[in-house]
């Protein structure tokens, strides 16, 4: 685990670097290029671009996170019981749908930019937030639920102080997912004209520059590492504290 | 529990004079998709629409039958009417939608302009969407065995088949994209599936063996799975642009290999991208499987004397068969979808006229080819989700 570590902040530090300071590894990117393109891309500064991206995922996965847990807390009260087996096919059926697909179907009603990117990249991270945040409220061990409901707990304390404690590290590993999901599916976002990483990628595809694609796509690829240990990492703590070490995470 | 307390306990009243939940949301969702414009009408392609209410889209008597099925399927949504019932209501209902929006296409088209275009407007889309959800709701409800799903699905297919060849639908602004490219579509549509099922295919072919491997020797275990996590955190679009310079030189420099179609953009590069990211889903489902055989059986086989060999073919693969073809799905639905980002590297597929489209800001370009994808996203699903149920009975999956 000790090396793992090491390595991860190697990555991270070079990230940095390379975001702070592109031009100091121009020496790298311009073994890639042909015919003097220019090895760092020059249409706008990478950390903007980069600081957008994390903007339009962090957005797009909070409002997910808000939405899809309120809607499997919902579900899975007595008063939404109706709605659980048709919220599940429905989850079901969304994931069927391609990240592309979603986002040019936003575009006729949002236009062209971030909006569309936002619109598809919240629809998109909803569907594993809610599956897991399902698993996580419906997979309670019998004996603890019980137990509160003994000692009189109400509903809502019953849901706030055992049901989502105890669930958090399951949802988390579903909003880990829809943010994966999600770093990957903004670059796309591009596409419509969202200023995403995505434009360094494009940008190298158009003009057949793979200095631009393979840096547009190691920062994503870098983030998307770095962001899933981190959240795994967390994940692994509120289960050691929950005492669930033993329960796998969905 | 809930649905007891809601009941209807001591009146007369018959079981289905009672709302149902379910259908208080549809009927709210419906309700606004009736009084959103049920179409668009454009002089050209590329104008703002100008949005034709449900009442002003067609004809009066059409209008009275298409009011009338609506409210038909507006009751049937409130009320507790046995899921049978709602099932063939939703049925009736999306039939109608569908049939009558080529109606009024051809309604709103004035004779002889070819440059006007119909388009569904929000209200019929909303309307699909909450009889639709009256569809899905009644065919969980129902329970479907595995058969039975692939029943309807091809019965809907040949209904929505049969409604595209009659020609009911030409006068709608999806079709006549279609009709001016209509080689192009069924050119882009084989590219589609021959790198989604292609890439598939491939990934079946080396990652259940790479994933035996794993499951035999741990060493390589993390090694390989790994490095396929990494993979899969490359965003699509990079992979695929990344791999354009190593085919380019390959095809460059080693004799024969342009020859069989390896090239640095094209199809090349997006088959291989799909396969690398399909690798890896095959590849845990595999192992996973693998684990999740019962000691038992393996011991009840080493009993017989069966030899490692025997022991891998006849008890532990037909075992973990089923969580390998749920690898198998995800990777086959995930890869329609991917398989339209191929068209940004000129690798063709449905793609194209999503991002020829995009850049035309012509949607119903775009819905071309997104439609097509989806459909086909959606119909795998189906019939592998059937399949893996079908394989797992009796069997250990989970």
């Amino acid at each position: 685990m000790k090396i793992g570590l090491v390595v991860r902040l190697i990555v991270l530090l070079l990230l940095l670097a390379f975001l702070v300071s592109p031009q100091s590894f121009a020496g790298f990117f311009t073994l890639l290029t042909k015919n003097n393109q220019p090895p760092i891309y020059n249409q706008g500064s990478l950390l903007d671009l980069t600081l957008n991206h994390l903007a339009i995922v962090g957005i797009a996965t909070l409002a997910a996170t808000i939405i899809a847990v309120g809607l499997a807390i919902l579900v899975t009260r007595p008063f939404g019981a109706e709605f659980l087996p048709l919220s599940r096919s429905l989850a079901n059926i969304g994931q069927t749908f391609p990240p592309v697909a979603v986002l040019a179907l936003a575009v006729p009603m949002l236009g062209f930019g971030t909006a569309p990117t936002l619109v598809a990249l919240f629809l998109y991270g909803l569907l594993p937030i809610f599956e897991n945040t399902l698993t996580g409220l419906s997979n309670l061990p019998s004996a603890v639920t019980d137990a509160a409901k003994g000692v009189g707990m109400t509903g809502w304390q019953r849901l706030l102080k055992v049901e989502l404690p105890l669930a958090l590290p399951v949802i988390l590993a579903g909003i880990r997912l829809s943010v994966v999901i999600s770093l990957a599916t903004a670059t796309i976002g591009s596409t419509v004209a969202a200023r995403t990483l995505g434009e360094v990628i494009i940008a190298g595809l158009l003009s057949g520059n793979t200095a631009f694609v393979l840096q547009g796509g190691l920062i994503v690829g870098a983030l998307a590492v770095l962001i899933y240990d981190a959240l795994s990492a967390l994940e692994r703590f509120l289960m050691a504290r929950t005492g669930q070490a033993g329960r796998a995470a969905a | 529990m809930s649905i007891a307390e809601t009941a209807p306990t001591t009146t007369t009243r018959p079981a289905w004079l009672a709302l149902d939940k379910i259908g208080v949301l549809i009927a709210l969702v419906s309700a606004a998709g009736a009084a959103l414009p049920f179409a668009l009408f454009r002089a050209n392609r590329i104008v703002l629409g100008e949005p034709k209410s449900l009442l002003a889209a067609l004809p009066a008597p059409e209008t009275t039958i298409l009011v009338a099925v609506l409210l038909l399927g507006f009751a049937a949504a409130l009320l507790r009417f046995s899921a049978r019932i709602k099932l063939t209501i939703g049925f009736l209902v999306l039939a109608v939608l569908f049939i009558f929006m080529g109606w009024s296409a051809s309604y709103l088209t004035p004779d002889g302009d070819t440059f006007a275009r119909v388009s569904p407007g929000a209200g019929f889309w909303i309307l699909a969407f909450a009889f639709a959800l009256l569809v899905a709701d009644a065919l969980t409800r129902l329970k479907f065995g595995p058969w039975q799903r692939i029943a309807i699905l091809f019965a809907v297919a040949a209904a929505l088949a049969l409604l595209l060849w009659s020609g009911s639908w030409n006068d709608l602004s999806i079709l006549k994209e279609y009709s001016t490219r209509a080689a192009a579509f069924w050119n882009e549509a084989r590219t589609h599936l021959a790198l989604a099922f292609g890439s598939v295919a491939i990934a079946i072919v080396v990652g259940v063996p790479l994933g035996i491997l794993c499951y035999r020797v741990k060493a390589v275990r993390a090694v390989v799975l790994n490095t396929l996590n990494i993979v899969q955190t490359i965003p699509s679009i990079a992979l695929f642009g990344l791999l354009i310079a190593p085919l380019a030189w390959i095809a460059a420099n080693v004799a024969g290999a342009s020859a069989i179609g390896i090239s640095g953009i094209g199809t090349a590069p997006a088959l291989v991208a799909l396969f690398a990211y399909s690798l890896l889903p095959v590849v845990s489902n595999t192992v996973v499987g693998l684990q999740s055989v019962s000691p038992a059986a393996i011991d009840a086989a080493k009993g017989m004397g069966m030899t490692g060999r025997q022991r891998l073919f006849g008890v532990e693969l037909p075992l973990a068969f089923p969580v390998i073809l749920t690898g198998i799905r995800i990777v086959l639905v995930q890869n329609i979808g991917l398989a339209t980002i191929a068209a940004l590297i000129g690798g063709g597929g449905f793609g194209v006229f999503v991002f020829q489209g995009i850049g035309q800001t012509a949607m119903d370009l775009v819905l071309l080819g997104a439609v097509p994808t989806v459909a086909l996203a959606f119909a795998a699903a189906v019939v592998l989700d059937a399949l893996v149920e079908m394989t797992s009975r009796g069997g250990n999956a989970p």
